[in-house]
Protein backbone atom coordinates (compact mmCIF):
# COMPACT_ATOMS: atom_id res chain seq x y z
CA UNK A 1 0.00 0.00 0.00
CA UNK A 2 1.31 3.40 -0.84
CA UNK A 3 1.85 6.14 1.66
CA UNK A 4 -0.79 8.78 1.94
CA UNK A 5 -2.31 11.40 4.21
CA UNK A 6 -6.05 11.27 4.72
CA UNK A 7 -7.91 14.18 6.26
CA UNK A 8 -11.48 13.35 7.32
CA UNK A 9 -13.98 15.97 8.52
CA UNK A 10 -11.15 17.69 10.30
CA UNK A 11 -11.72 20.97 12.08
CA UNK A 12 -8.64 22.89 13.00
CA UNK A 13 -8.11 25.70 15.45
CA UNK A 14 -6.93 26.80 18.84
CA UNK A 15 -8.38 26.40 22.30
CA UNK A 16 -10.50 29.51 21.85
CA UNK A 17 -12.01 28.82 18.45
CA UNK A 18 -12.10 26.88 15.24
CA UNK A 19 -10.17 28.47 12.36
CA UNK A 20 -11.17 26.16 9.57
CA UNK A 21 -13.56 23.23 9.45
CA UNK A 22 -14.85 20.33 7.39
CA UNK A 23 -11.62 19.50 5.66
CA UNK A 24 -11.80 16.35 3.55
CA UNK A 25 -8.92 15.48 1.29
CA UNK A 26 -6.35 12.83 0.53
CA UNK A 27 -2.73 13.26 -0.47
CA UNK A 28 -1.35 10.25 -2.31
CA UNK A 29 2.28 9.44 -2.79
CA UNK A 30 3.63 11.36 -5.79
CA UNK A 31 0.94 14.07 -5.74
CA UNK A 32 1.66 17.77 -6.08
CA UNK A 33 -0.98 19.51 -3.97
CA UNK A 34 -1.35 23.26 -3.85
CA UNK A 35 -3.25 24.77 -0.95
CA UNK A 36 -4.85 28.07 -1.93
CA UNK A 37 -6.59 30.58 0.27
CA UNK A 38 -6.63 34.17 1.42
CA UNK A 39 -4.69 35.36 4.45
CA UNK A 40 -6.42 34.19 7.60
CA UNK A 41 -8.18 31.32 5.87
CA UNK A 42 -6.45 28.79 8.08
CA UNK A 43 -3.52 27.83 5.88
CA UNK A 44 -0.87 28.05 8.58
CA UNK A 45 -3.09 26.15 11.01
CA UNK A 46 -3.48 23.45 8.38
CA UNK A 47 0.30 23.26 8.00
CA UNK A 48 0.74 22.76 11.73
CA UNK A 49 -1.85 20.01 11.65
CA UNK A 50 -0.23 18.27 8.68
CA UNK A 51 3.10 18.37 10.49
CA UNK A 52 1.49 16.79 13.50
CA UNK A 53 2.24 19.78 15.73
CA UNK A 54 -1.37 20.62 16.49
CA UNK A 55 -3.98 17.85 16.51
CA UNK A 56 -7.36 18.64 14.91
CA UNK A 57 -10.13 19.89 17.22
CA UNK A 58 -12.46 17.30 15.74
CA UNK A 59 -12.29 14.81 12.91
CA UNK A 60 -9.00 13.16 12.11
CA UNK A 61 -5.83 13.31 10.08
CA UNK A 62 -4.31 9.92 9.32
CA UNK A 63 -0.77 9.35 8.13
CA UNK A 64 -1.01 5.98 6.47
CA UNK A 65 2.27 4.09 6.31
CA UNK A 66 4.34 6.99 7.48
CA UNK A 67 4.62 9.27 10.44
CA UNK A 68 4.36 13.03 10.54
CA UNK A 69 8.08 13.03 11.22
CA UNK A 70 8.85 11.95 7.69
CA UNK A 71 7.62 15.21 6.23
CA UNK A 72 10.30 17.66 5.16
CA UNK A 73 9.24 21.19 5.92
CA UNK A 74 10.25 24.45 4.28
CA UNK A 75 9.00 27.19 6.62
CA UNK A 76 8.74 30.84 5.80
CA UNK A 77 11.94 32.67 6.58
CA UNK A 78 12.17 34.48 9.87
CA UNK A 79 14.08 37.73 10.46
CA UNK A 80 16.46 35.79 12.72
CA UNK A 81 17.68 33.74 9.79
CA UNK A 82 18.50 36.60 7.46
CA UNK A 83 21.55 37.66 9.45
CA UNK A 84 22.46 34.31 10.92
CA UNK A 85 26.17 33.48 10.83
CA UNK A 86 26.15 29.90 9.60
CA UNK A 87 27.67 28.12 6.65
CA UNK A 88 25.46 26.41 4.11
CA UNK A 89 26.83 23.01 5.07
CA UNK A 90 25.95 23.53 8.75
CA UNK A 91 22.37 24.41 7.85
CA UNK A 92 21.85 21.53 5.44
CA UNK A 93 23.33 19.10 7.97
CA UNK A 94 20.89 20.28 10.62
CA UNK A 95 18.16 18.58 8.56
CA UNK A 96 19.72 15.25 9.54
CA UNK A 97 19.17 15.87 13.25
CA UNK A 98 15.88 14.01 13.38
CA UNK A 99 17.72 10.89 12.17
CA UNK A 100 20.29 11.30 14.91
CA UNK A 101 17.88 10.80 17.78
CA UNK A 102 19.91 10.78 20.95
CA UNK A 103 23.25 10.57 19.14
CA UNK A 104 24.86 13.98 19.79
CA UNK A 105 26.97 14.26 16.63
CA UNK A 106 26.58 13.65 12.90
CA UNK A 107 28.02 10.49 11.41
CA UNK A 108 29.37 9.75 7.94
CA UNK A 109 26.00 8.76 6.52
CA UNK A 110 24.53 12.11 7.63
CA UNK A 111 27.35 14.03 5.97
CA UNK A 112 26.98 12.00 2.79
CA UNK A 113 23.25 12.68 2.71
CA UNK A 114 23.85 16.40 3.13
CA UNK A 115 26.43 16.42 0.30
CA UNK A 116 24.10 14.47 -1.98
CA UNK A 117 21.21 16.82 -1.37
CA UNK A 118 23.39 19.86 -1.97
CA UNK A 119 24.45 18.33 -5.30
CA UNK A 120 20.86 17.54 -6.19
CA UNK A 121 19.91 21.20 -5.73
CA UNK A 122 23.10 22.51 -7.37
CA UNK A 123 24.39 24.32 -4.32
CA UNK A 124 27.44 22.14 -3.60
CA UNK A 125 29.71 25.02 -4.66
CA UNK A 126 28.11 27.20 -1.97
CA UNK A 127 28.74 24.71 0.86
CA UNK A 128 31.26 26.86 2.72
CA UNK A 129 29.60 30.19 2.02
CA UNK A 130 27.82 32.16 4.70
CA UNK A 131 24.05 31.83 4.57
CA UNK A 132 23.32 35.53 5.09
CA UNK A 133 25.41 36.50 2.05
CA UNK A 134 23.39 34.38 -0.38
CA UNK A 135 20.60 35.64 -2.62
CA UNK A 136 16.99 34.88 -1.69
CA UNK A 137 16.72 32.10 -4.26
CA UNK A 138 19.93 30.47 -3.07
CA UNK A 139 18.77 30.66 0.54
CA UNK A 140 15.55 28.85 -0.37
CA UNK A 141 17.58 26.13 -2.08
CA UNK A 142 19.64 25.70 1.07
CA UNK A 143 16.49 25.31 3.17
CA UNK A 144 15.08 22.93 0.58
CA UNK A 145 18.23 20.80 0.80
CA UNK A 146 17.84 20.77 4.57
CA UNK A 147 14.23 19.64 4.25
CA UNK A 148 15.33 16.87 1.88
CA UNK A 149 17.77 15.66 4.51
CA UNK A 150 14.83 15.15 6.84
CA UNK A 151 12.80 13.16 4.30
CA UNK A 152 12.88 11.50 0.95
CA UNK A 153 9.12 11.16 0.77
CA UNK A 154 7.19 14.34 1.22
CA UNK A 155 7.89 18.07 1.28
CA UNK A 156 5.63 20.68 2.81
CA UNK A 157 6.42 24.14 1.47
CA UNK A 158 5.03 27.31 3.03
CA UNK A 159 4.89 30.02 0.36
CA UNK A 160 8.40 29.25 -0.84
CA UNK A 161 8.67 31.99 -3.48
CA UNK A 162 7.79 34.94 -1.23
CA UNK A 163 10.22 37.78 -1.74
CA UNK A 164 12.03 36.27 -4.73
CA UNK A 165 12.42 38.03 -8.06
CA UNK A 166 10.48 36.52 -11.01
CA UNK A 167 13.42 34.59 -12.42
CA UNK A 168 14.33 33.07 -9.06
CA UNK A 169 10.65 32.23 -8.51
CA UNK A 170 10.53 30.44 -11.80
CA UNK A 171 13.76 28.53 -11.11
CA UNK A 172 12.48 27.42 -7.72
CA UNK A 173 9.17 26.23 -9.19
CA UNK A 174 11.03 24.24 -11.84
CA UNK A 175 13.29 22.73 -9.19
CA UNK A 176 10.32 21.71 -7.05
CA UNK A 177 8.60 20.23 -10.12
CA UNK A 178 11.71 18.20 -10.89
CA UNK A 179 11.74 16.85 -7.32
CA UNK A 180 8.10 15.91 -7.77
CA UNK A 181 8.96 14.03 -10.99
CA UNK A 182 11.52 12.06 -8.97
CA UNK A 183 8.65 10.79 -6.86
CA UNK A 184 8.67 13.19 -3.92
CA UNK A 185 5.21 14.22 -2.80
CA UNK A 186 4.79 18.00 -2.68
CA UNK A 187 2.33 19.98 -0.59
CA UNK A 188 2.67 23.70 -1.21
CA UNK A 189 0.86 26.60 0.35
CA UNK A 190 0.72 29.35 -2.22
CA UNK A 191 -0.66 32.76 -3.15
CA UNK A 192 0.34 32.32 -6.73
CA UNK A 193 -2.64 30.91 -8.60
CA UNK A 194 -0.92 30.95 -11.99
CA UNK A 195 1.97 28.70 -11.12
CA UNK A 196 -0.23 26.55 -8.89
CA UNK A 197 -2.35 25.67 -11.90
CA UNK A 198 0.73 25.19 -14.04
CA UNK A 199 2.63 22.79 -11.78
CA UNK A 200 0.21 21.16 -9.35
CA UNK A 201 -1.73 17.97 -9.82
CA UNK A 202 -4.31 18.75 -7.14
CA UNK A 203 -5.77 21.89 -5.60
CA UNK A 204 -7.17 22.42 -2.12
CA UNK A 205 -8.92 25.77 -1.75
CA UNK A 206 -9.87 26.83 1.76
CA UNK A 207 -11.50 29.88 3.33
CA UNK A 208 -12.61 29.15 6.88
CA UNK A 209 -13.99 25.94 5.39
CA UNK A 210 -13.11 23.75 2.46
CA UNK A 211 -14.22 25.33 -0.82
CA UNK A 212 -12.72 22.86 -3.22
CA UNK A 213 -10.60 19.76 -3.42
CA UNK A 214 -9.80 17.91 -6.62
CA UNK A 215 -7.47 17.81 -9.59
CA UNK A 216 -6.37 20.94 -11.38
CA UNK A 217 -8.65 20.31 -14.34
CA UNK A 218 -11.68 19.87 -12.11
CA UNK A 219 -10.73 23.10 -10.34
CA UNK A 220 -10.56 25.11 -13.56
CA UNK A 221 -14.02 23.91 -14.48
CA UNK A 222 -15.56 24.43 -11.06
CA UNK A 223 -17.38 27.59 -10.02
CA UNK A 224 -15.01 28.26 -7.11
CA UNK A 225 -12.06 27.89 -9.43
CA UNK A 226 -13.43 30.14 -12.16
CA UNK A 227 -14.36 32.88 -9.67
CA UNK A 228 -11.00 32.78 -7.96
CA UNK A 229 -9.05 32.73 -11.20
CA UNK A 230 -11.00 35.77 -12.41
CA UNK A 231 -10.48 37.80 -9.27
CA UNK A 232 -6.79 36.98 -9.29
CA UNK A 233 -6.39 38.91 -12.52
CA UNK A 234 -7.48 36.88 -15.51
CA UNK A 235 -4.99 34.09 -15.68
CA UNK A 236 -5.32 32.54 -19.14
CA UNK A 237 -6.25 28.88 -19.03
CA UNK B 1 55.70 44.53 36.95
CA UNK B 2 56.15 40.78 36.85
CA UNK B 3 57.30 40.77 40.45
CA UNK B 4 54.17 42.60 41.40
CA UNK B 5 52.05 40.00 39.58
CA UNK B 6 54.02 37.17 41.11
CA UNK B 7 53.46 38.69 44.50
CA UNK B 8 49.70 38.88 43.93
CA UNK B 9 49.43 35.34 42.60
CA UNK B 10 50.97 33.99 45.77
CA UNK B 11 47.62 34.63 47.39
CA UNK B 12 45.23 31.73 46.80
CA UNK B 13 42.36 34.20 46.71
CA UNK B 14 43.76 35.84 43.60
CA UNK B 15 44.27 32.48 41.89
CA UNK B 16 40.71 31.44 42.73
CA UNK B 17 39.39 34.67 41.32
CA UNK B 18 41.28 34.17 38.07
CA UNK B 19 40.01 30.58 37.67
CA UNK B 20 36.42 31.61 38.34
CA UNK B 21 36.73 34.60 36.04
CA UNK B 22 38.02 32.58 33.11
CA UNK B 23 35.45 29.82 33.50
CA UNK B 24 32.51 32.16 33.85
CA UNK B 25 33.54 34.22 30.82
CA UNK B 26 33.99 31.06 28.77
CA UNK B 27 30.52 29.76 29.59
CA UNK B 28 28.89 33.15 29.13
CA UNK B 29 30.42 33.63 25.70
CA UNK B 30 29.38 30.18 24.46
CA UNK B 31 25.81 30.70 25.46
CA UNK B 32 25.89 34.33 24.34
CA UNK B 33 26.00 33.38 20.67
CA UNK B 34 22.74 31.48 20.98
CA UNK B 35 21.08 34.16 23.09
CA UNK B 36 22.05 37.02 20.80
CA UNK B 37 20.88 35.13 17.72
CA UNK B 38 17.59 34.23 19.39
CA UNK B 39 17.09 37.94 20.16
CA UNK B 40 17.39 37.33 23.87
CA UNK B 41 20.32 39.66 24.52
CA UNK B 42 18.44 41.31 27.31
CA UNK B 43 17.66 38.16 29.19
CA UNK B 44 21.08 38.41 30.82
CA UNK B 45 20.27 41.86 32.06
CA UNK B 46 16.85 40.87 33.30
CA UNK B 47 17.99 37.74 35.07
CA UNK B 48 20.94 39.41 36.72
CA UNK B 49 18.61 41.95 38.28
CA UNK B 50 16.39 39.14 39.46
CA UNK B 51 19.45 37.51 40.99
CA UNK B 52 20.23 40.82 42.68
CA UNK B 53 16.71 40.94 44.10
CA UNK B 54 17.00 37.35 45.32
CA UNK B 55 20.33 38.17 46.91
CA UNK B 56 18.76 41.09 48.74
CA UNK B 57 16.09 38.77 50.11
CA UNK B 58 18.79 36.32 51.15
CA UNK B 59 20.77 39.07 52.86
CA UNK B 60 17.73 40.34 54.73
CA UNK B 61 16.71 36.88 55.94
CA UNK B 62 20.41 36.31 56.76
CA UNK B 63 20.29 32.76 55.46
CA UNK B 64 23.64 31.03 55.77
CA UNK B 65 24.12 29.98 52.17
CA UNK B 66 22.69 32.62 49.83
CA UNK B 67 22.93 30.29 46.82
CA UNK B 68 19.92 28.34 48.10
CA UNK B 69 17.71 31.33 47.40
CA UNK B 70 19.47 32.92 44.47
CA UNK B 71 19.81 29.85 42.23
CA UNK B 72 16.22 28.58 42.27
CA UNK B 73 14.70 32.05 41.97
CA UNK B 74 16.87 32.93 39.00
CA UNK B 75 16.29 29.63 37.23
CA UNK B 76 12.56 30.00 37.75
CA UNK B 77 12.56 33.53 36.34
CA UNK B 78 14.58 32.38 33.34
CA UNK B 79 11.99 29.78 32.55
CA UNK B 80 9.18 32.31 33.01
CA UNK B 81 10.82 34.93 30.81
CA UNK B 82 11.44 32.48 27.98
CA UNK B 83 7.89 31.17 28.27
CA UNK B 84 6.22 34.54 28.18
CA UNK B 85 8.23 35.34 25.07
CA UNK B 86 5.39 33.75 23.19
CA UNK B 87 1.60 34.13 23.20
CA UNK B 88 1.01 36.51 26.08
CA UNK B 89 -0.42 39.99 26.26
CA UNK B 90 2.86 41.49 27.42
CA UNK B 91 5.47 41.08 24.71
CA UNK B 92 8.80 39.39 25.36
CA UNK B 93 11.02 42.45 25.57
CA UNK B 94 8.54 44.37 27.70
CA UNK B 95 8.09 41.54 30.18
CA UNK B 96 11.84 41.10 30.46
CA UNK B 97 12.25 44.79 31.14
CA UNK B 98 9.47 44.74 33.72
CA UNK B 99 10.89 41.81 35.64
CA UNK B 100 14.35 43.32 35.40
CA UNK B 101 13.68 46.77 36.80
CA UNK B 102 11.05 45.45 39.19
CA UNK B 103 13.49 43.05 40.82
CA UNK B 104 16.18 45.72 40.93
CA UNK B 105 13.92 48.18 42.72
CA UNK B 106 12.58 45.62 45.17
CA UNK B 107 16.07 44.36 45.95
CA UNK B 108 17.42 47.81 46.65
CA UNK B 109 14.40 48.67 48.75
CA UNK B 110 14.79 45.54 50.89
CA UNK B 111 18.49 46.05 51.44
CA UNK B 112 17.94 49.68 52.33
CA UNK B 113 15.12 49.02 54.77
CA UNK B 114 16.39 45.96 56.60
CA UNK B 115 20.12 45.79 56.18
CA UNK B 116 22.12 45.63 59.40
CA UNK B 117 25.29 46.73 57.69
CA UNK B 118 26.50 50.28 58.26
CA UNK B 119 27.58 50.79 54.68
CA UNK B 120 24.46 50.13 52.62
CA UNK B 121 25.57 52.13 49.60
CA UNK B 122 28.87 50.27 49.52
CA UNK B 123 27.17 46.88 49.74
CA UNK B 124 24.79 47.68 46.93
CA UNK B 125 27.55 49.10 44.79
CA UNK B 126 29.70 46.01 45.15
CA UNK B 127 26.77 43.74 44.32
CA UNK B 128 25.90 45.73 41.24
CA UNK B 129 29.43 46.15 39.97
CA UNK B 130 31.13 43.19 41.62
CA UNK B 131 34.04 45.37 42.61
CA UNK B 132 35.44 43.25 45.42
CA UNK B 133 33.32 40.17 45.92
CA UNK B 134 35.38 38.13 43.48
CA UNK B 135 38.33 38.49 45.82
CA UNK B 136 36.38 37.08 48.74
CA UNK B 137 35.63 33.68 47.23
CA UNK B 138 36.41 30.70 49.40
CA UNK B 139 37.45 27.25 48.25
CA UNK B 140 33.92 25.82 48.38
CA UNK B 141 32.57 28.50 46.07
CA UNK B 142 35.40 27.94 43.63
CA UNK B 143 34.60 24.23 43.44
CA UNK B 144 30.93 25.00 43.01
CA UNK B 145 31.83 27.30 40.16
CA UNK B 146 34.11 24.71 38.54
CA UNK B 147 31.38 22.08 38.84
CA UNK B 148 28.66 24.27 37.35
CA UNK B 149 30.93 25.39 34.53
CA UNK B 150 31.72 21.77 33.73
CA UNK B 151 28.00 21.01 33.58
CA UNK B 152 27.39 23.97 31.27
CA UNK B 153 30.27 23.00 28.98
CA UNK B 154 29.16 19.36 28.78
CA UNK B 155 25.58 20.31 27.99
CA UNK B 156 26.79 22.72 25.37
CA UNK B 157 29.07 20.22 23.63
CA UNK B 158 26.59 17.35 23.75
CA UNK B 159 23.67 19.40 22.49
CA UNK B 160 25.69 21.64 20.18
CA UNK B 161 23.96 20.48 16.98
CA UNK B 162 20.52 20.59 18.50
CA UNK B 163 21.07 24.04 19.97
CA UNK B 164 22.17 25.21 16.54
CA UNK B 165 19.04 23.79 14.90
CA UNK B 166 16.71 25.24 17.52
CA UNK B 167 18.40 28.64 17.31
CA UNK B 168 18.37 28.77 13.54
CA UNK B 169 14.86 27.57 12.95
CA UNK B 170 12.55 26.57 15.75
CA UNK B 171 9.63 25.73 13.45
CA UNK B 172 11.64 23.37 11.30
CA UNK B 173 13.12 21.68 14.35
CA UNK B 174 9.69 21.10 15.80
CA UNK B 175 8.41 19.79 12.49
CA UNK B 176 11.18 17.21 12.29
CA UNK B 177 10.48 15.98 15.78
CA UNK B 178 13.07 17.78 17.85
CA UNK B 179 11.75 18.77 21.23
CA UNK B 180 12.42 22.49 20.78
CA UNK B 181 10.70 23.46 24.03
CA UNK B 182 13.02 21.19 25.98
CA UNK B 183 16.09 22.79 24.42
CA UNK B 184 14.72 26.27 25.08
CA UNK B 185 14.28 25.22 28.68
CA UNK B 186 17.87 23.95 28.81
CA UNK B 187 19.07 27.26 27.38
CA UNK B 188 17.06 29.15 30.01
CA UNK B 189 18.38 27.07 32.88
CA UNK B 190 22.03 27.26 31.94
CA UNK B 191 21.69 30.97 31.27
CA UNK B 192 20.45 31.37 34.82
CA UNK B 193 23.32 29.26 36.17
CA UNK B 194 25.90 31.32 34.34
CA UNK B 195 24.38 34.57 35.54
CA UNK B 196 24.44 33.51 39.15
CA UNK B 197 28.05 32.47 38.72
CA UNK B 198 28.98 35.68 36.97
CA UNK B 199 27.44 37.91 39.64
CA UNK B 200 30.45 37.56 41.88
CA UNK B 201 32.77 38.35 39.01
CA UNK B 202 31.43 41.45 37.29
CA UNK B 203 28.37 42.20 39.39
CA UNK B 204 24.82 42.09 38.22
CA UNK B 205 24.91 45.21 36.04
CA UNK B 206 27.72 44.08 33.78
CA UNK B 207 26.82 40.43 33.20
CA UNK B 208 25.10 41.22 29.92
CA UNK B 209 28.42 42.48 28.64
CA UNK B 210 30.05 39.08 29.16
CA UNK B 211 27.21 37.44 27.28
CA UNK B 212 26.78 39.90 24.43
CA UNK B 213 30.17 41.40 23.58
CA UNK B 214 32.22 38.32 22.64
CA UNK B 215 29.53 36.88 20.37
CA UNK B 216 28.74 40.16 18.62
CA UNK B 217 32.46 40.74 18.16
CA UNK B 218 32.97 37.28 16.68
CA UNK B 219 30.03 37.75 14.32
CA UNK B 220 31.67 40.82 12.82
CA UNK B 221 34.26 38.66 11.11
CA UNK B 222 33.41 34.97 11.21
CA UNK B 223 30.77 33.44 9.02
CA UNK B 224 30.02 29.94 10.17
CA UNK B 225 28.34 29.05 13.42
CA UNK B 226 31.23 26.92 14.64
CA UNK B 227 33.88 29.57 13.95
CA UNK B 228 31.74 32.23 15.64
CA UNK B 229 31.42 30.06 18.75
CA UNK B 230 35.13 29.28 18.91
CA UNK B 231 36.19 32.85 18.25
CA UNK B 232 33.75 34.15 20.82
CA UNK B 233 35.11 31.77 23.44
CA UNK B 234 38.70 32.78 22.68
CA UNK B 235 37.90 36.50 22.79
CA UNK B 236 36.08 36.09 26.05
CA UNK B 237 38.85 34.15 27.79
CA UNK B 238 41.57 36.49 26.52
CA UNK B 239 39.62 39.56 27.61
CA UNK B 240 38.85 38.10 31.03
CA UNK B 241 42.49 37.13 31.57
CA UNK B 242 43.98 40.39 30.41
CA UNK B 243 41.30 42.46 32.13
CA UNK B 244 41.99 40.65 35.37
CA UNK B 245 45.75 41.24 35.19
CA UNK B 246 45.33 44.90 34.28
CA UNK B 247 42.95 45.37 37.18
CA UNK B 248 45.51 43.81 39.54
CA UNK B 249 48.31 46.04 38.27
CA UNK B 250 46.38 49.27 38.11
CA UNK B 251 43.95 48.69 40.94
CA UNK B 252 40.90 49.20 38.72
CA UNK B 253 37.63 47.34 39.42
CA UNK B 254 37.80 43.80 38.00
CA UNK B 255 34.41 43.64 36.28
CA UNK B 256 34.59 47.02 34.62
CA UNK B 257 38.13 46.34 33.38
CA UNK B 258 37.14 43.04 31.78
CA UNK B 259 34.18 44.67 30.07
CA UNK B 260 36.42 47.49 28.85
CA UNK B 261 38.76 44.91 27.34
CA UNK B 262 35.77 43.41 25.53
CA UNK B 263 34.77 46.83 24.22
CA UNK B 264 38.27 47.45 22.87
CA UNK B 265 38.31 44.10 21.06
CA UNK B 266 34.88 44.82 19.62
CA UNK B 267 36.07 48.05 18.03
CA UNK B 268 39.21 46.37 16.70
CA UNK B 269 37.14 43.62 15.05
CA UNK B 270 34.70 46.19 13.75
CA UNK B 271 37.53 48.11 12.12
CA UNK B 272 38.93 44.92 10.59
CA UNK B 273 35.56 43.96 9.21
CA UNK B 274 34.99 47.43 7.68
CA UNK B 275 38.46 47.41 6.19
CA UNK B 276 38.18 43.94 4.67
CA UNK B 277 34.68 44.80 3.44
CA UNK B 278 36.05 47.69 1.40
CA UNK B 279 38.70 45.54 -0.20
CA UNK B 280 36.16 43.17 -1.72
Amino acid sequence: MSKRIICKNASLGYEDGVVTENLNFTVNSGDYLCILGENGSGKSTLIKALLGLRPPVSGEIKWEEFSAREIGYLPQQTPVQRDFPASVREIVLSGCLARCGLRPFYNKADRKLAEDNMKQLHIENLADRCYRELSGGQQQRVLLARALCATSEMLLLDEPVTGLDPKAQNDLYELIASLNRKGITIIMVSHDIGSSLKYASHILHIAKKQLFFGTVNEYINSKTGRDFIETEGGFNV
Amino acid sequence: MFEKLQYYFEFPIVRYALIVGLLVSLCASLLGVTLVLKRFSFIGDGLSHVAFGAMAVATVTSISNQMFIILPVTVLSAVLILRTGRNTKIRGDASTAMISVGALAMGYMLINMFSKSANVAGDVCSTLFGSTSILTLDKKEVWLCIGLSAVVLCVFVLFYNKLFAVTFDENFSKATGINADLYNLIIAVITALIIVLAMSLVGSLLISALIIFPSITAMRIFKSFRSVIICSAVISVVCAGSGFIVSLLCGTPVGATIVSANIVVFFVFNAISCFSGKNK
